[in-house]
């Protein structure tokens, strides 16, 4: 029938933000398989891992408003669960390895979040920090996690049992596969009608109770996927850096993910990815720099002036330009 | 000797003493984040930093200014306290109309600022300040030994949780404080300044936090991490006792202490771990707090 295929201007303009979305994806995606040939695959690695802990938290603090102050204990959860896994049991094949990292996270996740949502806001923040406070601890004394010193050593092994990981680039090409699975799930959820739900309740939550909604299980679930893609970031990372150590359990490691996500823009697919990759080129050449002892100055600063007068974060302005000047 | 489950009175007394100067400590930083929390409706990361601000404070005062240790307890509230005010006038007002997480991500930068300024210039490796003269040595009790310095910082303590608690409950400004928690628009209407009460209160909190690292220098290395690790705990210890009460606070606070203090006696592994553990039983008996309305 002629009728379905006329389309009302409002189709129109959506059907060309699909399609100028899409090619925005391919030549994103062009950049990420070139990249390891023009940059430090190690580096862009290094990135990727952090870029999806950094989307990971968004999800929780975006789109369900819950400002964890504590994701740095599902990093490192996923991170010392794989790097012993590895490294104790020779045969295990690294995605096996990672998949016993994410689970470990997603239950932890799973323990945390049940406790976490029962207070709010605030609250929120300062229980979710304590319990990763406990978690660093719990790493420092267990016999099983090297201490202070860390797990060194993890093997990267082969993929599938076929494929070496030792070469960077069979290396990278992996992990940007993982990102992008991680990336396509967030996407997903966000997308969805439960992500309708979740940014419901972020904006008003005694009104999601009254339509009806099981508040606390839509944010138990948000929670447990923001843990167990937090743990695959920390999983992949251990994989790649061959090691594992306290300072993804640490605070500041928490406060780090805020500030990508804060600084690349709350609340957008993308802005974690800029944030991350920000604050990672930053601190790779701060260190180099004589400026190397002032990172932490210059990351609180940095803080300091997004609250005061960048809240929209980088995505988020770049967001504002385009929607005023292309519609 | 006398034995209690094993352990010697004397150690016993001891480390019960050394956790209840801990809960003094605690006590002191979770009444200072109560009082901010009741009018800003922030969380201030940066009390931990204010903390190690107070110790530093002393310490350079005596190492530069000639400051004794009695000075310091006087001064070193009133400058900190006065670049508190500082904070809350030109930086902390302007997100006010913001989502109050807003402030707990600011003041966790100016932390991080503070903190890692002063690591660069003195390293994490802490100096130590001397106890001074007058509360040198100590006494025997019978049943424990007392370093004098320790019971004075538990005196000290208890003595401005209380003025405290007088200035809130039981004198006009404390009035007006309280007033001011409950609806600060109405206030204003009534003609009260409430930006300027405002600042005052956060001046008040932080001046606590510097107080306690004066109380604290001498009692533990002064390094610029000390104030960020004893905060966290300190969190946990807000999340149990709720910040609805004073009396609340000091009584979680010195309660904690004395956990942590028992813990180290028969079971030091989990003497890091054990006030987060008690957060976490109190979360899922109690949610809202020991002392907390729901909020």
């Amino acid at each position: 029938m002629s009728a379905t295929r006329t389309l009302t201007p409002a189709m129109k303009l959506r059907r060309k933000a699909k399609v100028r979305r899409n090619i925005l994806y391919l030549v994103l995606l062009a950049i990420a398989l070139v990249a390891p040939f023009v940059a430090y695959p190690v580096f862009l690695m290094k990135l990727l891992c952090f870029a999806l802990f950094a989307c990971a938290f968004n999800l929780l603090l975006g789109y369900a408003g819950l400002l964890s102050f504590g994701h740095a204990a599902f990093l490192a959860t996923g991170g010392y669960f794989t790097g012993i896994m590895l490294a104790s049991y020779p045969g295990l094949t690294p995605e096996l390895g990672i998949l016993i990292g994410t689970l470990a996270s997603v239950v932890l996740g799973t323990l945390f979040g049940a406790l976490a949502i029962r207070r709010q806001g605030i609250y929120f923040a300062m229980v979710t920090l304590a319990l990763s406070q406990m978690m660093f601890f719990f790493f420092i004394q267990a016999p099983f996690t090297g201490g202070e010193d860390g797990l060194h050593g993890v093997p990267r092994g082969e993929l599938f049992g076929i494929i070496s990981l030792d070469n960077n680039i069979n290396m990278y090409y992996f992990v940007l596969a993982v990102f992008l699975i991680g990336f396509a799930i967030i996407r997903r959820a966000v997308h969805s009608p439960y992500g309708q739900v979740l940014r419901a309740i972020r904006e008003n939550e005694p009104r999601a109770v009254s339509l009806g909604y099981n508040v606390d299980a839509y944010k138990l679930v948000a929670f447990v996927l923001s843990a167990g893609l937090a743990g695959l970031a920390g999983s992949t990372k251990t994989v790649v850096f061959q090691l594992a150590s306290l300072t993804d359990a640490h605070w500041h490691m928490s406060g780090e993910v805020i500030l990508m996500t804060l600084l690349g823009g709350v609340g957008t697919l993308f802005g974690p990815l800029v944030g991350a990759g920000v604050v990672v080129s930053l601190q790779t050449q701060l260190a180099q720099s004589p400026l190397g002892n002032w990172v932490s100055v210059i990351l609180g600063a940095i803080f300091v002036i997004c609250v005061l007068s960048f809240r929209s974060g980088i995505v988020g302005e770049i967001q504002k330009v385009v929607k005023k000047n292309f519609k | 000797m006398t034995m209690i489950f094993g352990v010697p009175l004397m150690v016993f007394m001891g480390q019960l003493m050394l956790g209840l100067i801990n809960g003094a400590f605690y006590a002191l930083l979770s009444l200072g984040l109560a009082v901010i929390f009741g009018l800003l409706k922030i969380i201030n990361f940066a009390h931990g930093a204010m903390y190690m601000l107070g110790a530093f404070a002393a310490l350079l005062g005596l190492q530069y200014l000639g400051l004794n240790y009695w000075a310091a307890l006087l001064v070193v509230p009133l400058v900190v306290g006065g670049l508190g005010m500082l904070i809350e006038r030109f930086i902390l007002r302007r997100i006010a109309h913001l989502d109050h997480l807003y402030g707990l991500l600011l003041t966790f930068g100016l932390a991080l600022i503070f903190e890692g300024s002063l690591t660069n210039f003195f390293g994490v490796s802490g100096s130590s300040y001397p106890t001074p003269e007058a509360l040198q040595g100590g006494v025997n009790l019978g049943f424990m030994f007392l370093p004098i310095y320790r019971g004075w910082v538990l005196i000290a303590a208890l003595a401005v949780c209380l003025a405290t608690w007088f200035i809130i409950e039981r004198t006009r400004l404390g009035a007006y404080l309280r007033a001011g928690t409950e609806n600060p628009a109405l206030m204003q209407a009534f003609g009260v300044n409430v930006p300027q009460l405002i600042t005052l209160t956060y001046g008040f909190g932080v001046a606590l936090a510097a107080f306690a690292g004066v109380l604290a220098a001498p009692l533990y290395p002064v390094s610029p991490t000390m104030g960020s690790s004893l905060l966290i705990v300190v969190f946990a210890v807000v999340v149990i006792g709720g910040m609805g009460s004073i009396i609340g606070a000091v009584i979680t606070g010195l309660a904690m202490g004395l956990i942590e203090g028992l813990t180290k006696v028969y079971y030091p592994e989990a003497a890091n771990t054990v006030i987060f553990v008690v957060m976490v039983v109190v979360l899922m008996l109690r949610p809202a707090g020991l002392f907390g309305k729901e909020a």
